[in-house]
C-alpha cells in the first residue's frame, strides 16, 4: 500500500513532465521544486494563517497553477524553438531560485503538515492501512479521471490536445496556442501541487522536497516520456519496485532502484512502455 | 580589421593564429607564473579555478563540441578523486601512476556510460547520466573500504618525485602545469579529424552519419576522454580540499559544472576557462557582498531620514544573511544568461571584438540563433 501510495506521487509528477512535454516540447527539471512550493503554500495557509484544510488545499492549487502560467507567459515562452539544452538549463535554474526563495521565505526547518486524517488507520483485510496513504491513491484516482473528461470531452481539452499534436495547424484553425500553453503549465504545476499537499502529511515538508522530482524522471522514462497512462503505470511500478528492494535487496540499493531501473529502461527500451518511435525527417 | 594571410600550411596547422596572438598568450603565462607574488593571499582560491578550469574543458568538450550534456560530471570528478586516492595512500603507487591511473579509470566508466548514450539523444542523455551520478553517489557511501563511507576520507598533500608540494605556491603551479596539459592536448584534439568529427556530430547527427563519422566510436570518445579529464582534475581536486566525503559529489556540483559551461560560453575552450573563473570566484564575490550591500542600501535609504535609513540596513542584512541565497543567485545567473545571452561570456566578447574590428557595419543578425522547433522535426 505505501509503495504504492508513493507511486502515485510519482506518477502524478511524472503526469506533470508528460504534459508540459507533449505540448511544448520543454522538459521541466523544476517540476519537483514546484511540488515543494505547492506543499509549502498548503502549510503556510494551514499553520501560519489558520485556514481550514480544504480550502489551503484549493489555494495552493489556485496559487502555484497561477504561478505555472505566468512562469510560461514570461519567461518560458521566450526559449522554445531554442536547443532542448538551454530550456533544461533555463529550468534547472528556475529550480535553484524556486528553492532559494523558499528557505528565504518559508525557513530551512522541516515542518509536518495536519490534516483531517493525520493517524487514522482502517483495518483492510487484515492489513492497517493509515488515511494519509488513502487520500493521495483516492487524489490521484479522482485526478486523472477529471483530467481524462477534461482532455477528451472538453472544448478547452480538445483544442489543447490539437495545439499540443501540431502547433502550426492548430493555430491556423483558430486555437490560441500561446494561451493554450500557459494553460498548460498552469495545470501541470497544479497537478504539481496536488501531489505536494498528498505528499506533505507522510513525507515531511523541507526545501528539499524537490528531489523527489528526479526519481519522477525515472517515473517518466519508464511510462514512455510523453504518454500519459505511462506517466501514472511508470510511477506505480517505480514505487512497488522500490518497496520490494527495500524489502529484499541489500541496504542503499532502495534508495538507487528508481535510477537503475531509469538507466536499464534508458539501454535497453528508450522508448518505454507506452512511448511511440519517431523518425526524424531530413 | 587584421586579416591573418598564411602563406605556408605551417601557419594554417599551427595552433595560435598569427604571431600576435601567440605573443599574447605568452604574455597571459608570464602573469600567471607571476600571480603567486602579487595576491599570496588568495592562492588557493586560484588554485581552485584552475582545477575547476580542467573541469570547465572537460565539460565543453562533451557538451560544447560534441553536443552531449552531461549532469553527471561530478560523479566523474568523484570516481577520480577517490581512485587517485585509493592508489595513492592504500596501494602505495607513486603519485603520477596514481593520476594516471585515477584518469584511465575514469575514462573507463566514462565509456560505461557512453554506451548506452550512443542510443538516446538530447535530454534522454541528460536524465541518464543524472541518474549515473546518483547511483554512483550511493555507491560512495556504501563502499566504505575504500571510500570510508560517510566519515570520509583525508587525503595527503602531493608528493611527486620525492618533491613535496606541500606549499600553497607549490600547488598553484602543479595546477598551472596540468591545465596546460590538458589545455594543450584539447586544442589538439579538437583541430585534428577526432574534433571536428565530434563538432559534426554536434551540428548534425545525420549529416555527420552521411559524411562518414561512425556515431558510436567518436560518441563513447569523446565520453571517455572528457571522464578522463575529470578523473585528472579529480585527483588534483582531492588534494585541494584535502578531505573527500560522498556529499561534496552531489548533483548540484555538477549543476555548477555546467553553469561554468553555458556562462562562460558553449563551444569554445575560452569560455570554459572564463566560466571556471566566473564559478570559482562568485562564491567568494557574494561572501564580500553580503557585508557591503546593506551598508550600501542603507547610505541609499538615509536620504529619506536616519530611521529609514537603519531600518532598511537590517532589513537588508537580515536578508543577505540567508544561508539559502546563495544558490538561488546562482539559479538567476543561470536564467539570465540563458535569456539574455546564450552565447555567454566568450560570446559577449566576440560581439565586442566583432564591433570594433568591423566598426561602423556591426549587424546584431550575425549572430542570431536559427530558432530549430523540435515539433517540425518528427513524423508522427
Amino acid at each position: 500500500m505505501n509503495g504504492l501510495a508513493v507511486g502515485c506521487i510519482y506518477g502524478l509528477v511524472a503526469l506533470g513532465f508528460v504534459l508540459i512535454y507533449k505540448a511544448t516540447e520543454l522538459v521541466n527539471f523544476a517540476q519537483g521544486d514546484l511540488l515543494m512550493l505547492g506543499a509549502f503554500v498548503c502549510y503556510m495557509f494551514v499553520v501560519w494563517y489558520g485556514v481550514g484544510y480544504w480550502v489551503a488545499f484549493a489555494l495552493a492549487i489556485a496559487l502555484v497553477g497561477l504561478f505555472g502560467a505566468v512562469l510560461d507567459a514570461t519567461v518560458l515562452r521566450r526559449v522554445i524553438g531554442q536547443p532542448q539544452f538551454a530550456v533544461v538549463m533555463l529550468t534547472i535554474g528556475l529550480g535553484a531560485m524556486f528553492r532559494s526563495f523558499a528557505s528565504i521565505t518559508w525557513g530551512s526547518e522541516i515542518y509536518t503538515l495536519p490534516t483531517p486524517f493525520s493517524a487514522q488507520t482502517t483495518r483492510l483485510g487484515g492489513v492497517s492501512v493509515s488515511h494519509e496513504y488513502v487520500a493521495i491513491i483516492v487524489g490521484t484516482v479522482l485526478l486523472c479521471g477529471l483530467l481524462y473528461a477534461f482532455f477528451t470531452h472538453s472544448r478547452v481539452g480538445v483544442a489543447m490536445q490539437a495545439s499540443s499534436q501540431n502547433q502550426l495547424a492548430a493555430y491556423y484553425m483558430g486555437i490560441p496556442v500561446k494561451r493554450m500553453f500557459s494553460l498548460i503549465w498552469a495545470i501541470s504545476a497544479g497537478v504539481a501541487a496536488i501531489a505536494g499537499v498528498l505528499l506533505a502529511p507522510v513525507s515531511l515538508i523541507d526545501i528539499n522536497l524537490g528531489f523527489i522530482g528526479l526519481k519522477a524522471f525515472a517515473a517518466a522514462v519508464l511510462g514512455g516520456f510523453g504518454s500519459i497512462p505511462g506517466a501514472l503505470v511508470g510511477g506505480i511500478t517505480i514505487g512497488l519496485i522500490e518497496l520490494f528492494s527495500g524489502a529484499y535487496l541489500p541496504l542503499g540499493v532502495k534508495d538507487v532502484a528508481a535510477y537503475i531501473v531509469l538507466l536499464l529502461v534508458l539501454a535497453i527500451r528508450p522508448q518505454g512502455m507506452f512511448g511511440t518511435v519517431g523518425r526524424k525527417k531530413v | 580589421m587584421r586579416i591573418p594571410f598564411k602563406t605556408t600550411y605551417d601557419a594554417d596547422l599551427g595552433l595560435f593564429r598569427d604571431p600576435v596572438q601567440r605573443r599574447w598568450y605568452a604574455a597571459l603565462l608570464a602573469a600567471v607564473l607571476l600571480l603567486p607574488l602579487a595576491v599570496p593571499a588568495y592562492l588557493v582560491d586560484i588554485s581552485l579555478v584552475f582545477i575547476y578550469g580542467i573541469c570547465g574543458v572537460s565539460l565543453m568538450v562533451l557538451a560544447g563540441y560534441t553536443g552531449l550534456v552531461s549532469l553527471g560530471h561530478a560523479a566523474f570528478l568523484g570516481i577520480g578523486a577517490y581512485a587517485h586516492v585509493f592508489f595513492l595512500q592504500d596501494v602505495g603507487l607513486p603519485w603520477v601512476v596514481s593520476v594516471a591511473l585515477a584518469a584511465l579509470l575514469t575514462a573507463a566508466a566514462g565509456m560505461l556510460v557512453g554506451l548506452p548514450a550512443l542510443r538516446m539523444t538530447g535530454v534522454y542523455l541528460t536524465i541518464a547520466t543524472l541518474a549515473f551520478a546518483l547511483i554512483i553517489q550511493e555507491v560512495f557511501t556504501r563502499w566504505e573500504r575504500v571510500t570510508h563511507g560517510l566519515k570520509g576520507r583525508p587525503v595527503d598533500k602531493p608528493v611527486i618525485f620525492g618533491v613535496s608540494f606541500t606549499s600553497d605556491v607549490a600547488f598553484y603551479f602543479l595546477c598551472v602545469a596540468l591545465l596546460i596539459v590538458a589545455l594543450w592536448l584539447t586544442a589538439n584534439v579538437l583541430r585534428a579529424p577526432t574534433g571536428r568529427a565530434w563538432v559534426a556530430i554536434r551540428d548534425s547527427e545525420i549529416a555527420a552519419q552521411s559524411m562518414g563519422v561512425h556515431l558510436a566510436r567518436y560518441k563513447t570518445m569523446a565520453f571517455a576522454y572528457s571522464a578522463g579529464l575529470m578523473g585528472a582534475a579529480g585527483a588534483l581536486f582531492a588534494h585541494k580540499i584535502g578531505f573527500l566525503a560522498p556529499d561534496i559529489f552531489s548533483v548540484l556540483l555538477s549543476i555548477q559544472f555546467l553553469l561554468m559551461v553555458v556562462v562562460g560560453g558553449l563551444g569554445s575552450l575560452h569560455g570554459a576557462l572564463y566560466g571556471a573563473v566566473f564559478v570559482a570566484l562568485l562564491p567568494v564575490l557574494i561572501s564580500e557582498a553580503r557585508d557591503y550591500v546593506p551598508q550600501w542600501a542603507g547610505q541609499a535609504a538615509a536620504v529619506l531620514g536616519k530611521d529609514a535609513g537603519s531600518a532598511v540596513y537590517l532589513a537588508v542584512e537580515r536578508f543577505v544573511k540567508q544561508p539559502g541565497l546563495e544558490p538561488g543567485v546562482f539559479g538567476l545567473i543561470l536564467v539570465l544568461f540563458i535569456l539574455f545571452e546564450p552565447l555567454g561570456i566568450y560570446g559577449r566578447w566576440r560581439k565586442l571584438q566583432v564591433f570594433f574590428s568591423t566598426f561602423p557595419l556591426y549587424k546584431r543578425a550575425t549572430f542570431r540563433r536559427q530558432k530549430t522547433y523540435m515539433r517540425s522535426e518528427r513524423l508522427r
